[in-house]
C-alpha cells in the first residue's frame, strides 16, 4: 500500500489492518503522553484546495500525535488562486521536503493524479476529491460501526476491541444525496467489502445513473425501506440546500418530509439502530434534532475516531517500504 | 546450515524459575512489581514469570495484576527501512507503573536497540521508580550501553549466527537453538 | 515542378499498377517525360490523399497550441491533402475576413489544403446568424458551417441556418450536445462516471439533438452533417434518417472507434474529450456503422492543446485529442475485424468527405485528377510516439500503442510534401480547389 486514494481498490485485509491499528491508536489517548514518536522528523503536508476545517484539523491532530511536523497549505489566498498550475504547486511542496501529502480538492481524481504523475514521490492520502471518494471518512465510519455493532463503546480507548473483524452481515442504510456524496461512494465500497449489506435510500434524482450496478440494494421510499428492513445503522448524508435550485427535489420541506430522519421516523426505528452522519449536519433538513441528539447517534464518536483512523493511515503509509500494490 | 539446541524445555523452565526468585529477592517482595513483556516472545515469558512470582509469594499477588505488555513498534529507530510492521498491543496493569518497579522482559538481548526503544515507550506511559531487564538469552554484541539484570543464559555467539527462541504459547514447543554462522 | 512515376503500388488495394504525376495532375504514364523521378512503391498501397472534415488548427488566436503551418505539416505527415479548419478560433471565423485569412495562411503553408469552416452564428454565441453568404462568396468559398465546440441548440436558429445555406448548396455540421443536459459534464454518463463521481455527459444529450436535427433537415430539405457521432443510439437515429431519404451525413473520430470510458479511471486528462469516450457497446456500434455506410466519414477532431491545459487535474483540463498523424493507422486497427478493404478506407477518409464538402480537387486517383495521393505501408509496425509528431499538440491518446500501418509519402497537388516518412518542402505555389 503506497497511497490511500480510494476504497474501491482497498482490499479487505488492508482495511481490517488499518482498523486494527486504529484500535491501538485509540489507546494512546488514555496515556500520560498522548503522543507517539513514530513519525518524528517527517513532514506531512495538508494540501487543501477546498475549505474543510474539520477534516484538516483531524489530519493535523493525527499527524501531530505521531510526532510529525505538519505544514498546512490552503489554496485560498495562495498562488493557486493566482493561476499557478497544480504541477508547480506540487513541485514546490516537493522541493520543501514533504514526506506525505494529504490532499483535498473539489475535482474528482486529483489525489489519484498527484500520486501517478511523477511530480512528487511520496504517499498521497485522499482527503476528499470532488464527488468521488473520501476514504478516511469511510474507514472511520467502519471503525465506529465495528465498535458499536460488536457491543463496544463506539469511541475511546478499548483494550480488547473488535480486532480482526469486518462488518459481516451488518445491514446499513445510507440515506440522501448519494449522487454528490464522496462519503457515500467510499462507504459503499468499503462497507460492502467488509461484508455489510448496504442499502441506498434516496430520491432517484440523487442517485447516480448506473448505481444499480453497485453492490447495494436501492430504495426510493424511506418509510417503506425502514418498514421492510431491520437496519442496524442508518447513515444520513448531508444535503446541500442549493441542490433544490437545480431541480433535484422541489424544496427543502418536501425533502425533509420524505427523506429526512424526523422524530417520527426515529420513533419507529428499532431501539438498537445506530444513527450516523458525516457532518456537518443540517438539523431539521436531512436529520431532526431528536435524531441527531439521541443516545443512538454516533456522530461525535465518528469525529473522535477520525483522529485514530487517520493516525493509522499515516502510520501504515509512512513506515516501512512495502511493495507497492498501487 | 546447522542448527544446535542450546536450551531445551526443562532448561527454559529452570531458567524462568531462577529469574523469578532473583526478581523477588532483588525487589524484596512482589508488592510493587510490574512485569512488561516485549512482543512477541517477551509476553509469554513475562506471563510465566508472573505465574511463578505469584506462586512463590504464596498467593498474595494475582499474576494478572503483575503482568502486561509493552509494544515498542512505534519507538523503533528503523521504521523507514525494512518492511512495514503492524503494531502489537501495549497493556498496562490497572494500577499503572508510576512509582513501581518495572521489569522489562524479552527473549533475546542482542544490540540493545529494542530495550532503548522500550525505555522510551515506558517514559511516555509514566514514571516507574526503577526499571530492570530480564532476558532469557544474552548473546552479546551490544550497540548501546545496556545490560540485563536477570539472564537465563549467557550465550557466546558470532554476530552472523542466528538465535531462535521458540515458546510453547506461540511456537508449540520450548527451545532455544542457534543456526547459521560461518563454519 | 518534379514529375513522378509511382511504380508498382497497390492502387486502392485492387492490384499493383503505376501512377504518373505531371504538372500536379495524375496522367497516363505514357505521357511522362524523361525527367520524371521514379518511386519504387512495391508493397505500398496508393490511396487518394486523405480529407479531414474536422480539424482544429487554432490559428488565429491560440498559436501556442497549433498554427496553420504546424497543423498543415501534421496533416501532411498523416497523409491528409485537405483539412477543414473549424471556426472556433479567436476571433471566431464568422466573417469573410477571417475565413480568407485562414485560407491564405493555409496556401502559404503549402503542406495541405486548408479549407475554412465558417461559424453558423456570430461569435458562436448561438444568437444570430453569421454572414454565411459573404463567407460562401469569399475567396475561401466556404461551403460548410459549424459552431463546433458548441451546439446550435436553438431549434429555430438551426432551422434557419439549414434553410439559408441551400442558396449555395452549403451544409451545416452540427456538434450535437444538448447544453442543459451536459452542464458541468466531465465524462460519459455511465457506470464508470457513477463510480468516479465525475458529472456525466449522457448519450441522450447527443441523440436528442440528432433526432431533432434530422427532422428539421427533412422538413426543410437541407443537408445536415453530424460531427463526431459517439453513441449507439445516434447510429440508430442516423440509420433511420437515411432510410427515410433525409440528406444527413455522419462522422466518427478515430478515438471513438478505439477507446472507451474505462480509460477515465486513470484520471489522465489525455483521455478527456468532447464528446466523451463512451462504452465498449458504443464502440462496437460505431465500427459496424462505419462498415455498413451509416457513418460516412472519419473526421479526426484534431484538437491540440498546450501542456498546461492537459498537465493538470482532470476537472481543470481542456477537452480534446490530437489525431491527424495517427488517424489512418488507428482506423485500420479499429476496422480489422470487419470486411473493410483499402477501397472502403479511401471512401471514408477521402472520397466521401471530399464529396460532402465539395473539395473537388481531392478524393480521386483517376487520370486527370489533381495529384493528391498518399502512399501507405500496411506492414510497417511501429509504436506511436507523440513527441515525434509534427503537431504542437502532445495530447495524443494512442501514445505507446503498436500499429501496423505507416504513412510513407504524401503528394499535395503533385508536390511530394512527405517523402519516405519525412516531411519535405512545402508546395512552392500553394494550391487549392478554388483555383480550378
Amino acid at each position: 500500500m503506497k497511497h490511500l486514494l480510494d476504497t474501491a481498490s482497498l482490499d479487505r485485509e488492508d482495511a481490517v489492518a488499518i482498523l486494527d491499528i486504529a484500535e491501538e491508536m485509540a489507546l494512546v489517548s488514555q496515556r500520560e503522553i498522548k503522543k507517539l514518536p513514530v513519525l518524528r522528523g517527517r513532514t506531512v503536508v495538508n494540501l487543501f484546495f477546498e475549505d474543510s476545517t474539520r477534516t484538516r484539523l483531524s489530519f493535523e491532530a493525527a499527524a501531530k500525535r505521531l510526532s510529525a511536523d505538519v505544514l498546512n497549505f490552503s489554496a485560498k489566498g495562495s498562488s493557486v488562486s493566482k493561476g499557478e498550475s497544480l504541477q508547480d504547486t506540487i513541485q514546490t511542496i516537493s522541493a520543501m521536503g514533504a514526506d506525505a501529502l494529504v490532499v483535498r480538492h473539489s475535482g474528482a481524481g486529483t489525489a489519484h493524479r498527484l500520486a501517478h504523475t511523477g511530480w512528487i514521490d511520496v504517499p498521497v492520502v485522499n482527503a476528499g476529491d470532488g464527488t468521488h471518494e473520501h476514504p478516511t471518512q469511510a474507514l472511520l465510519d467502519a471503525f465506529t460501526l465495528r465498535r458499536a455493532l460488536n457491543g463496544f463503546p463506539a469511541s475511546g480507548p478499548v483494550e480488547e476491541g473488535p480486532r480482526g473483524r469486518g462488518l459481516d452481515g451488518a445491514k446499513v442504510a445510507i440515506v440522501g444525496d448519494v449522487l454528490h456524496s464522496r462519503v457515500a461512494r467510499s462507504n459503499v465500497h468499503l462497507l460492502a467489502r467488509l461484508g455489510a449489506d448496504v442499502h441506498l435510500i434516496a430520491p432517484p434524482t440523487l442517485l447516480p445513473w448506473g448505481a444499480e450496478t453497485w453492490p447495494v440494494t436501492i430504495h426510493y421510499d424511506l418509510d417503506e425501506a425502514l418498514a421492510a428492513e431491520d437496519f442496524q445503522a442508518v447513515m444520513m448524508l448531508r444535503v446541500q440546500h442549493e441542490r433544490m435550485h437545480e431541480s433535484f427535489f422541489p424544496n427543502a420541506r418536501e425533502y425533509a418530509r420524505l427523506w429526512g430522519l424526523s422524530a417520527a421516523r426515529l420513533a419507529v426505528l428499532p431501539a438498537e439502530t445506530f444513527i450516523m452522519h458525516p457532518g456537518p449536519m443540517n438539523r431539521g433538513f436531512e436529520i431532526s434534532a431528536a435524531a441527531a441528539d439521541s443516545s443512538r447517534a454516533l456522530v461525535l464518536d465518528q469525529v473522535e475516531n477520525g483522529v485514530s483512523v487517520r493516525m493509522a493511515v499515516l502510520y501504515r503509509l509512512l513506515t516501512g517500504q512495502e511493495e507497492t500494490n498501487d | 546450515m546447522t542448527q544446535r539446541t542450546v536450551l531445551d524445555a526443562p532448561d527454559i523452565t529452570r531458567a524462568i524459575t531462577r529469574i523469578a526468585h532473583e526478581i523477588i529477592e532483588s525487589d524484596k517482595g512482589s508488592d510493587n512489581l510490574v512485569l512488561l513483556g516485549i512482543p512477541r516472545r517477551g509476553v509469554p515469558l513475562a506471563t510465566r514469570l508472573a505465574d511463578q512470582i505469584a506462586e512463590i509469594s504464596g498467593g498474595e499477588t494475582q499474576a494478572s495484576e503483575l503482568v502486561g505488555s509493552l509494544d515498542i513498534t512505534m519507538y523503533r529507530d528503523d521504521l523507514r527501512g525494512g518492511s512495514y510492521r503492524a503494531p502489537e498491543p501495549t497493556r498496562i496493569p490497572s494500577a499503572g507503573i508510576d512509582g513501581r518497579t518495572v521489569v522489562l522482559v524479552d527473549d533475546v538481548l542482542f544490540s540493545g536497540r529494542t530495550i532503548r526503544a522500550a525505555l522510551d515507550a515506558l517514559a511516555d506511559l509514566g514514571r516507574p521508580a526503577k526499571v530492570r531487564l530480564a532476558v532469557l538469552v544474552d548473546r552479546g554484541h551490544r550497540d548501546l550501553p545496556i545490560r540485563a539484570d536477570h539472564v537465563g543464559k549467557n550465550l557466546p555467539t558470532s554476530s552472523s549466527e542466528r538465535v531462535n527462541v521458540s515458546l510453547a504459547e506461540i511456537d508449540g514447543e520450548d527451545a532455544v537453538t542457534i543456526s547459521g554462522g560461518r563454519e | 515542378m518534379t514529375d513522378y512515376l509511382i511504380r508498382g503500388a497497390d492502387i486502392l488495394g485492387r492490384g499493383a499498377g503505376d501512377i504518373a504525376i505531371k504538372d500536379g495532375r495524375i496522367v497516363d504514364p505514357d505521357l511522362l517525360g524523361a525527367g520524371a523521378e521514379t518511386i519504387e512503391a512495391a508493397g505500398l498501397v496508393a490511396l487518394p490523399g486523405l480529407v479531414d472534415m474536422h480539424t482544429h488548427l487554432r490559428e488565429p488566436g491560440k498559436e501556442d497550441a497549433e498554427t496553420i503551418l504546424t497543423g498543415s505539416r501534421s496533416a501532411a505527415a498523416g497523409g491528409y491533402t485537405c483539412v477543414h479548419a473549424m471556426a472556433n478560433t479567436a476571433p471566431v471565423a464568422d466573417t469573410a475576413g477571417v475565413v480568407e485569412q485562414v485560407h491564405r495562411l493555409g496556401r502559404s503553408a503549402g503542406y495541405t489544403e486548408v479549407v475554412p469552416i465558417g461559424a453558423v452564428t456570430i461569435g458562436q454565441a448561438g444568437e444570430q446568424l453569421a454572414e454565411l453568404g459573404a463567407m460562401a462568396r469569399s475567396a475561401a468559398r466556404v461551403r460548410m458551417f459549424s459552431d463546433d465546440g458548441i451546439c446550435v441548440s436553438d431549434p429555430l436558429l438551426m432551422r434557419r441556418a439549414l434553410e439559408y445555406v441551400k442558396t449555395f448548396d452549403g451544409i451545416i455540421a452540427q456538434h450535437a450536445q444538448e447544453p442543459r443536459l451536459t452542464e458541468g459534464a466531465q465524462m460519459n454518463e455511465g457506470t464508470v462516471s457513477a463510480e468516479l463521481g465525475l458529472p456525466g455527459w449522457p448519450a441522450v444529450a447527443e441523440e436528442s439533438i440528432i433526432a431533432r436535427d434530422v427532422l428539421l433537415a427533412e422538413h426543410v430539405g437541407s443537408r445536415l452533417h453530424v460531427c463526431h457521432v459517439s453513441t449507439a443510439g445516434s447510429v440508430d437515429l442516423i440509420r433511420w434518417a437515411k432510410s427515410r431519404g433525409i440528406r444527413v451525413t455522419a462522422e466518427v473520430t478515430p478515438h471513438h472507434l478505439m477507446l472507451t470510458d474505462e480509460l477515465v479511471r486513470t484520471f489522465d486528462p489525455v483521455y478527456k474529450v468532447n464528446p466523451p469516450l463512451r462504452t465498449a457497446a458504443d464502440v462496437t456500434a460505431l465500427r459496424e456503422a462505419l462498415a455498413d455506410g451509416t457513418i460516412d466519414v472519419v473526421g479526426t477532431d484534431h484538437a491540440p492543446h498546450t501542456a498546461e491545459h492537459k498537465c493538470s487535474e482532470w476537472t481543470a483540463a481542456a477537452m480534446g485529442m490530437v489525431g491527424m498523424e495517427t488517424a489512418l493507422p488507428i482506423v485500420v486497427e479499429a476496422m480489422s475485424d470487419h470486411d473493410f478493404d483499402f477501397g472502403d478506407l479511401a471512401r471514408i477518409m477521402s472520397s466521401a468527405p471530399a464529396r460532402i464538402t465539395g473539395a473537388s480537387g481531392h478524393g480521386s486517383l483517376e487520370i486527370g485528377a489533381s495529384a493528391n495521393i498518399v502512399l501507405i505501408d500496411p506492414n510497417r509496425s511501429h509504436t506511436i510516439v507523440p513527441a515525434e509528431h509534427a503537431t504542437k499538440g502532445r495530447n495524443n491518446p494512442f501514445a505507446g500503442l503498436d500499429v501496423a500501418t505507416d504513412i510513407t509519402d504524401t503528394f499535395f497537388y503533385g508536390h511530394r510534401v512527405l517523402a519516405e516518412g519525412v516531411l519535405s518542402t512545402p508546395h512552392p505555389a500553394g494550391a487549392s480547389w478554388t483555383d480550378q
